[in-house]
């Protein structure tokens, strides 16, 4: 179809957007290149999705992170610390051999030995004992109780136990990441297999037809083009560079609307923007009186204050004018329909009455100044959205001011700052629950921050409830999944609705564009697959 | 060896004479510029372009930058349309709902800022380095010049990016990495100039009645090595503004707090698709402008100020 | 001769040394690579395991003794995002870098030394007060923004052109080029001739000086007394002698497009080294930006030398010495 196009024929152009949906090729425009095709080197969104295309997981998250079978036919728990996963029969690799418990306990065992990644599996790996039954049958052994074994086993992908590398210091099973991403060790089951990565440009996949799965392969052929720049993404589509797009800018959504030649799908995403306050400092250092003397109080430890800030934020209008539609508004940490969601929070409405009212309550009636920091880089119009709340804290008797920065100055600084310690006292960030329920953001946000348990990793504003902490922790050893999912609600009830641990702004909503004739079934971990993009 | 890296270093390896002997009026340095009409009309574009950056904030429709009167809910206005105060956005707002135009007067306060504030220091730090190259001579002359040599072999984008990207954000930042960026040219200029000069009657007339070093070196030497100096500077300010815009653009120079012209370009460059030009293209044009005149001012003195040309 | 370039190699390894003590110490000063690369729900214990695999967990001097040691046996390190080689991921972008930069060369001399040669023997027409005024604009203007521009119109507006990408390649002698392929060509054309704008610029104003000091001697005077025809005296007499400085003075430009494509393969995606560098920049990934500079560095030390020997020549007049202007 490229090859149709010349110089000065812009109705060729035109026209090459509209017809082609015969061969079964497709080109993907995508924001994000992954780091590695090694499917242990880094536990981030645009490797595993790239990377799930090859190899098989022994369970897979559907568009909604609900579980199916992906390597495994089926699990049950045998007792109270074992599960039994039974592979699916006559699953052969790429190279033709076949997959068995000892290709799933060698992958394990990599992941959970591998040197020098960016970051590993561990956290689904550690404390799980993997025992060869037969050669279908597999047991899973843990300490205690393990009710997310099946959300756990969505990560790790399955390589092949005879994999060659080329590392002959013998790290990583003798195999490196660059075995992976020249293609030498790029051997899974998955429904695609990898033909070669261009740096910097593109990956190029093909389909695998001896793939018995139940992933859908509409495509023979699968080109995946990394177009940072959110325009020129755009603008590759429009000019019939590629079939589809992801991460479509907010701003953009409305003119590719009205364009005939483009489809929207849209969904909402496993993701939360909000607020971390800083609760564990007497004096907080961005916050201070009108004239900008420091206080000799923190308004941020006060639930009140959180509260009365909630309420100054206009979600519904941010929603409308700074996303453009796409986001909703929230209340909690994942939008409704996820595992572990509080039937009783709903997004604060605005309210400066109520939110000046209770800050006279708090004993700061005349209020007070703050700084308030986010990345500029980071989240769909990041920046933009706490420009926003700037200007609605500073018209409701906060002044505030508003600091940006890009993401690799910004993290450091609000996780550990100069003394080690979260630097700020108010800052904008997201969270994307990769397990795809609420444990994932209560234990990494709310939970009391606790370097030795693993608790609270993210916990930027150091939110500390012993209520809550129980909860959780009563919650995440309960397999059970009717009560698991009921105490998980009201840890949120506590950390979010009593405590306003964080404030939540809105979730965000993911947008794929692609040309007539192609939609997307949008993904709520926000991944971009090629067999979820099917005919209109 | 010297790289002639752009045609705007005149006055390097003695390219550029003294005005003839005597002095030549001013009025006939007028007369002469005003030969070209496209030069006058660019010295008229800077003029104006330096008034608006002076009176920025009084002429200037609203303050973009104070939050209690900036709203959100005014966001991507078309040219022409009404904010929620009243006023009327001329060339509309951007996506925080800043009127453009007070942006680009706000903007261009801060390039100017920049390009002015980077070569002032910048030509102090050169002249001074390259004075004393050319008074003293030997040694310090060949360590001078030859740190100046290495770093003009390097394209000034290369070295600023190194710098930004170890100095991190902000106006300070940029500032040290234009200045680090520029003085080498204004080293090489003075001293290619300052050279010529010190074989002459008069530098050894006064070095014999006694005075001392430093009053021959700024009292008599500089003045003489001016013209070529000046047109150097001028060009290099529309360079040092240029430059900061493409670090800007790249992410690498100021935050998007202070937005110089360069970033409200390239933080329009997100609505290019969307059908709101106005947020990228607008403040391009003023740059292009606020940049085209300084050229062309520029150029044209070289072309007067330098004999040599005029053949 | 000899002693000429062990002193400019010399020069070149005391630069490199100042600007990879520079970088190696300031990238950390602004962020931390680890938290950009960490996963969101990573623990602290597996943060720690990722500072120490970085070999970050060492103190700063540590680091950088360890980097030249590995440096003085070619290992440049391996990049912290991808964890290759730096150097490879370098020369991997390498070509398309270098083709885009002899594109934007040849496109601004083969359209610029006409323009400037007519501007010099007319010097007083409209035309060429009209090429020396958009000369002036030619150097003053953005080159992202003019990229930015030209997506638009060519691409977005009139469909003509792919907005970015390089397309694709074929093998010349091993080496992946585009302009060989019709689809390679379509997408070299706008990045080019974006970066050849500036440059484009220059060459007009060289070659108009040149022309402007040559058509005053007296063999040009004596060839038109001759009868020449004024074609060949343009095209033997006249050409020859300017283009001494011209291809000098682009000889030196070239490393000096390589830099600025930095700006260029931004605006346009292209896959070259200058995007390797944002990107990493972005990254805070070391080794990868010592790498380039380094690289870049010797490149240029390389390319002023190769001129300077072969000006000398070239023209036996100029000697081989440190040349104090």
């Amino acid at each position: 179809m490229k090859a149709l196009r010349r110089l000065g024929l812009a109705a060729v152009a035109v026209s090459a957007m509209t017809t082609n949906v015969l061969a079964a090729d497709i080109v993907i425009g995508i924001r994000s290149e992954p780091s590695s095709m090694d499917p242990y080197f880094h536990n981030l969104t645009p490797n595993n999705s790239m990377i799930g295309h090859v190899f098989e997981r022994l369970v897979e998250f559907d568009s909604n992170q609900a579980i199916f079978g992906g390597a495994a036919e089926s699990w049950k728990p045998v007792n109270d610390t074992t599960w039994e996963f039974k592979l699916r029969e006559g699953i052969k690799f790429h190279d033709g051999s076949d997959l068995t418990v000892d290709d799933v306990i060698f992958s394990f065992e990599r992941a959970d030995n591998y040197e020098g990644g960016n970051s590993s599996f561990r956290t689904y790996t550690k404390g799980k004992k993997l025992v060869k039954v037969d050669d279908l049958t597999l047991h899973i052994v843990t300490e205690e109780p393990y009710p997310l074994m099946a959300n756990d086993l969505t990560t790790v992908m399955i390589m092949s136990s005879e994999a060659k590398g080329t590392d002959s210091s013998g790290k990583n099973k003798g195999i490196s990441a660059k075995d992976f991403n020249d293609g030498t060790a790029t051997i899974g089951s998955g429904p695609y297999k990898f033909v070669e990565w261009k740096k910097g440009e593109e990956i190029v996949l093909e389909k695998y037809d001896g793939y018995t799965g139940k992933v859908a392969q509409p495509w023979d052929k699968v080109t995946f083009k990394f177009i940072k720049s959110e325009p020129a993404r755009v603008a590759a589509l429009l000019a019939g560079d590629v079939d589809a797009i992801d991460n479509v800018p907010t701003v953009d959504i409305e003119r590719l609307k009205k364009d005939p030649r483009v489809t929207l799908s849209s969904g909402i995403s496993n993701r939360v923007i909000y607020l971390h306050l800083d609760q564990f400092r007497d004096v907080s250092p961005f916050v201070t009186d009108k004239a900008g003397n420091p206080l000799t109080s923190n308004p941020l430890k006060d639930a009140r204050v959180r509260k009365a800030l909630s309420m100054m934020i206009n979600r519904e209008a941010i929603v409308e004018r700074v996303m453009e539609g796409v986001a909703i508004p929230a209340g909690q940490l994942l939008p409704k329909g996820f595992f572990g969601v509080s039937p009783n929070l709903k997004p604060d409405p605005y309210d400066p009455a109520a939110a000046k009212k209770l800050l006279a309550e708090a004993g700061y009636p005349d209020g007070f100044a703050l700084t308030a920091h986010g990345p500029n880089d980071r989240y769909i119009n990041d920046a933009k959205i706490l420009e926003a709340i700037g200007q609605l804290f500073t018209s409701n008797g906060i002044p505030t001011k508003v600091e940006t920065m890009t993401k690799n100055v910004f993290f450091k600084r609000a996780s550990s700052g100069a003394d080690g310690q979260p630097e700020f006292s108010l800052v904008l960030v997201g969270w994307g629950s990769g397990t795809g329920e609420a444990s994932s953001p209560l234990k990494s946000l709310l939970a009391t921050h606790d370097k030795e348990k693993g608790m609270g990793a993210s916990n930027r504003g150091r939110h500390s409830n012993p209520k809550m902490d129980a909860l959780l922790n009563q919650a995440l050893a309960t397999v059970d999944d009717a009560k698991r999912e009921k105490l998980l609600a009201e840890a949120t009830d506590v950390g979010i609705g009593e405590d306003m641990g964080i404030i939540p702004l809105h979730y965000q909503v993911n947008t794929w564009a692609t040309k007539k004739g192609i939609k997307y079934i949008p993904r709520t971990d926000e991944r971009t697959t090629a067999f979820d993009f099917v005919p209109e | 060896m010297t790289a002639v890296h752009d045609d705007t270093n005149v006055g390097g390896a003695g390219a550029a004479k003294p005005i003839a002997e005597g002095e030549t009026p001013f009025r006939r340095f007028l007369n002469d510029y005003a030969e070209s009409k496209v030069a006058v009309g660019g010295a008229v574009g800077v003029a104006i372009v330096l008034l608006i950056a002076l009176f920025g904030p009084w002429i200037s429709p609203t303050d973009p930058y104070d939050l209690a009167s900036v709203t959100f809910m005014d966001n991507r206005l078309h040219p022409g349309g009404t904010m929620g105060s009243g006023v009327t956005a001329m060339l509309g707002t951007d996506g925080l709902g800043r009127d453009m135009v007070s942006a680009m007067i706000y903007g261009l306060r801060i390039s100017l800022g920049v390009g002015i504030g980077s070569g002032i220091i910048a030509l102090l730090i050169g002249v001074s380095f390259g004075l004393c190259a050319a008074y003293f001579g030997g040694k310090v002359d060949t360590v001078i010049m030859r740190v100046v040599d290495i770093q003009l072999s390097f394209p000034a984008i290369l070295i600023a990016l190194v710098l930004l990207a170890t100095l991190g954000k902000g106006i300070d930042k940029i500032i040290v990495a234009l200045v680090l960026v520029q003085w080498a040219y204004y080293a090489r200029t003075v001293r290619g100039s300052a050279l010529v000069e010190r074989r002459r009657e008069y530098i050894e007339a006064a070095t014999c009645l006694g005075l001392s070093k430093p009053r021959v070196i700024f009292g008599h030497m500089l003045p003489n090595c001016l013209p070529p100096l000046i047109v150097v500077a001028t060009m290099q300010v529309a360079h040092a503004i240029l430059l900061e815009a493409t670090l800007s653009f790249l992410g690498l120079g100021l935050p998007v707090t202070e937005p110089s012209l360069g970033l409200l370009i390239a933080n329009g460059f997100e609505y290019m698709m969307s059908g709101e030009y106005w947020i990228s293209v607008y403040p391009g044009l003023a740059l292009l402008f606020t940049i085209v005149t300084i050229n062309v001012v520029g150029d044209r003195l070289r072309d007067v100020l330098n004999p040599r040309l005029q053949k | 001769m000899t002693v000429f370039v062990i002193r400019r190699l010399l020069q070149a390894a005391l630069v490199m040394i100042i600007m990879s003590l520079l970088v190696f110490g300031g990238v950390f000063l602004v962020g931390d690579p680890v938290e950009m690369l960490v996963a969101d729900d990573a623990d602290q214990a597996e943060r720690q395991a990722i500072i120490k695999s970085m070999g970050l967990d060492l103190p700063f001097y540590m680091q950088y003794l360890r980097f030249i040691g590995n440096a003085l046996q070619g290992d440049m390190g391996n990049s912290f995002v991808f964890q290759e080689p730096a150097m490879e991921l370098i020369l991997e972008r390498m070509p398309a870098t270098f083709e885009l930069a002899i594109a934007a060369l040849l496109i601004a001399v083969v359209i610029g030394i006409p323009l400037g040669i007519y501007a010099g023997l007319k010097a007083d027409s409209w035309m060429s007060k009209t090429i020396m005024t958009a000369s002036i604009l030619g150097f003053s203007v953005p080159t992202f923004w003019v990229g930015i521009m030209m997506i638009l119109f060519f691409a977005v507006i009139l469909g003509w052109l792919p907005s970015t990408g390089r397309g694709d390649t074929v093998e010349l002698f091993g080496i992946p080029v585009s302009f060989l392929t019709l689809d390679g060509l379509q997408h070299l054309i706008l990045p080019a001739v974006n970066l050849a704008l500036f440059k484009l610029s220059m060459v007009i104003r060289l070659a108009r000086a040149g022309t402007r000091e040559v058509v005053h001697q007296d063999y040009i005077k004596f060839a038109r007394a001759k009868g020449l025809s004024t074609g060949r005296i343009i095209g033997v007499h006249l050409f020859k002698n300017i283009m001494i400085p011209v291809v000098t003075v682009l000889g030196l430009e070239f490393g000096g497009l390589i830099a600025f494509s930095v700006v260029t393969e931004t605006v346009f995606a292209w896959p070259g080294m200058g995007k390797l560098l944002i990107d990493s920049i972005g990254f805070l990934d070391r080794p990868v930006i010592v790498a380039y500079l380094l690289f870049v560095v010797g490149l240029f030390v390389f390319i002023n030398l190769v001129v300077d020997v072969l000006y000398s020549v070239l023209d036996p007049r100029v000697r081989l010495q440190e040349v104090k202007s």
